[in-house]
């Protein structure tokens, strides 16, 4: 598309503009990319005044743990061959060896292959190379970069933090599943229903949306502790306390998230013409059987965008999961609050800094994978609202 | 017959607890306590000395369990919650200070407070930012977009912090700053510099959600109208004055909408930077009943009160957007 003449910018504003750009673009990644830094040195280093020593890490390097130029350019070399390789290579392998119809599940197994091996290569290859290289290389072969992974290792190991990612997983998992089953046959018999209720269930949605979680804990809590008493009438011996149960969490999160989700699919569902379903209707299929064949196969597009918000409001929860989860099914939001809030000492602190970071990583992925899809999740509210 | 597993869940799990915090607010449950007399003697010469004394004791059942009871006290726990009499002599002596010790009244300040400041903010970065990009070329688009959903994207609590983290004791943003304004700050030893660090962290974190909706609503401006606006002689703050601003208008009122029901929902942050000591929000508030205290309670009556009441005003914050959306569709019709 060209720019008509008269609507060309002017220098001074093109300047401004692109200044202003590469500003925020620096805004939006450096908390992120410099908590990722720190998690990698020791407490001297990262809490250091001087942004030099917390990229450089003097204090670490002395402590033996570093990079030396060589490894740096080795390691470089390698991921420039591996991303060079994941975008032409990988593709053909995967639609070679992958039936039709399998192309997410070929892609999944491909991508844990292909992180599999790069973490040997990383983690064993490049060091089994280089270690007797270093010392005949002079000043190459000598620590610039101060770099250690034992908070990671503290804190997945020694803390157990492998538990509160299990439960993360479980969790998120289990709200991403019961969400999107619920939600897609509710959105798609609202959206085929045609009465007004669709107008409703926006306000509905709206209010729930606006009220704050807090007011939804206060109820759940006192019934949730107490909930074995309450139950016994009703199940005798196997009443349940849901307090710290995992699966209560689940329900909970997944209904604090339905109205939105029905209202996010039923819009979806509507932009599929309803032609579609009446055309299998008329050739003898069921009501159900319609929905089964011909809108499940064309449905996912917005069935990933709600799955993807559900995910997030999951995966982020702090609230509801620290009022409603014991220590030991903890997840790891709450869990990381938890880790700075007694008397910390500078290394407790850089420990947590590692675990926001290990959380901060599959988010990471995710907007990587799924970009369009939250791109087109955010815009769709603002455009049927 | 779809919509019936959906429709189950919100009743039990959105209707009910609604309910059950409105029953709660006005009973209050405590362990019920029985008058004892206790005799404690300590050796003595030649007899041992005896005392008497009446102890309360809470009354335990056959399996060892504090009995308690369930009394209806009306309004107490909202008065609890709101302490009229303080904030009368507050308002009285006009003492700014002495309001502000009063928990209910110092987290509705500052949760209203957040959202007024951080409104306009959001608004006017994601404008801003929508607008650069849409003028920028097309090869840079995909990469900033990724970048700008990053804040968007983390986690909140880790997003706050994030940013304590560069600002805590000497951390590099705050020696920066010493450097630059060439004294000492600390910049979590007192309200008001963390309540400015939860403006920007908030900005930073909804700014992409508007840039993201105002790009998309920039797509479908239509590029006649902005050229027969220049044929008409506009100049740019014009052209922006008087097509996109309007063009755009349904996107900012949307993004105002939701950001009011988030801002309102002000929490995280509190946590993230520890703040609870100078500054609390009304979710905050409810939170900290709900969690147990040293002795392992929880004041769940004081809780849903103010849970009724935090719930109340975003009901009278949300009016007014309703009614007009209630109206819009009346004329529709």
């Amino acid at each position: 598309m060209s720019v008509p003449k008269s609507m060309e910018k002017p220098f001074w504003l093109k300047l401004l503009s692109n200044g202003f750009l590469s500003l925020w673009c620096l805004l939006a990644a450096f908390p992120i990319a410099w908590i990722a830094i720190m998690s990698f040195k020791t407490p001297f280093d990262a809490f250091s005044p001087n942004p030099f020593n917390v990229i450089f890490g003097p204090a670490t390097r002395s402590l033996g743990h570093g990079l030396t130029t060589l490894e740096i350019a080795a390691g470089l070399a390698l991921a420039y061959f591996l991303v060079v390789l994941a975008l032409r290579w990988l593709p053909r392998q995967v639609a070679h060896y992958t039936p039709a119809g399998y192309g997410a599940f070929g892609w999944l197994v491909a991508a844990l292959l292909f992180g599999f091996v790069a973490i040997i290569l990383f983690l064993v290859v490049i060091p089994a190379v280089t270690g007797p290289l270093n010392p005949l290389l002079g000043p190459l072969g000598r620590d610039i970069l101060g770099l250690t992974t034992e908070h990671y290792e503290a804190v997945w190991i020694d803390r157990n933090f492998v538990r509160n990612f299990g439960n993360s997983m479980l969790v998120t998992g289990g709200v991403v599943a019961i969400s999107l089953t619920v939600g897609t046959l509710a959105g798609y018999g609202l959206a085929r229903s045609g009465t007004d209720l669709a107008f409703w269930l926006l306000i509905v949605a709206l209010i729930f949306r606006a009220l704050p979680h807090s007011v939804l804990v206060a109820g759940y809590l006192p019934v949730f502790i107490k909930s074995a008493e309450i139950l016994r009438p009703i199940l005798g011996e196997f009443a349940p306390t849901l307090y710290g149960k995992p699966w209560a969490v689940i329900i909970v999160l997944v209904s604090i998230n339905q109205p939105f989700t029905i209202w996010m699919l039923s819009s979806f569902f509507q932009n599929i013409p309803s032609e579609l379903d009446e055309a299998a209707r008329v050739d003898g299929c069921s009501h159900f059987e319609a929905f089964r064949r011909v809108i499940m196969p064309v449905m996912w597009p917005g069935v990933i965008t709600a799955g993807l918000f559900s995910f997030l409001l999951a995966y982020n929860d702090f609230l509801v999961t620290s009022l409603l989860l014991d220590a030991r099914n903890m997840t790891m939001v709450p869990a990381i609050a938890g880790m700075f809030n007694r008397e910390t000492t500078a290394s407790d602190e850089v420990q947590a800094i590692a675990a926001a970071v290990s959380i901060t990583a599959p988010l990471f992925v995710l907007v990587l994978v799924f970009q369009k899809q939250i791109v087109s999740g955010l815009t769709a509210g603002a455009v049927k609202g | 017959m779809f919509v019936g597993p959906s429709l189950i869940l919100m009743l039990i799990f959105i209707a009910a607890p609604l309910v059950t915090v409105f029953w709660n607010s006005f009973y209050v449950t405590k362990p019920q306590y029985e008058k004892v007399e206790v005799e404690t003697c300590t050796p003595g010469f030649p007899k041992p000395k005896c005392t008497t004394a009446v102890k309360q004791l809470p009354l335990l059942d056959e399996n060892g369990k504090v009995v308690t009871e369930t009394s209806f006290v009306g309004l107490e726990s909202y008065i609890n919650v709101l302490e009229p009499n303080r904030l009368r002599a507050a308002l009285e002596a006009l003492d700014w200070n002495a309001l502000n010790n009063i928990e209910f009244w110092q987290a509705l300040r500052f949760t209203l407070l957040f959202t007024l400041v951080t409104m306009p903010l959001v608004i006017g970065t994601g404008l801003l930012i929508a607008l650069t990009v849409n003028g920028t070329i097309q090869s840079i688009k995909g990469p900033v977009i990724f970048v700008s959903l990053l804040p968007f994207i983390i986690t909140p609590v880790i997003g706050a912090l994030s940013i304590r983290w560069l600002f805590i004791g000497d951390g590099i943003l705050t020696a920066a700053l010493e450097a630059w304004l060439d004294r000492d700050i600390a910049m979590f030893a007192q309200g008001w510099t963390i309540e400015i660090l939860m403006y920007v962290y908030r900005v930073w974190h909804v700014a992409p959600f508007a840039f993201v909706v105002f790009y998309a609503g920039l797509q479908t401006l239509n590029n006649d109208t902005l050229e027969s606006a220049i044929v008409d002689g506009a100049n740019r703050f014009e052209r922006l004055r008087y097509v996109v601003i309007p063009h755009l208008m349904p996107l900012i009122i949307f993004v105002l909408l939701i950001h009011l029901m988030d801002a309102y929902r002000v929490f995280e942050e509190i946590v993230g930077f520890s703040s609870q000591a100078y500054v609390i929000s009304l979710q905050w508030l409810t939170y900290d009943f709900l969690m147990p205290d040293e002795a392992g309670t929880r004041s769940i009556s004081r809780a849903s009160a103010s849970a009724m009441l935090t719930m109340v005003g975003i009901i009278v914050l949300l009016v007014i957007p309703l009614r007009r959306a209630w109206r819009d569709r009346r004329k529709i019709h």
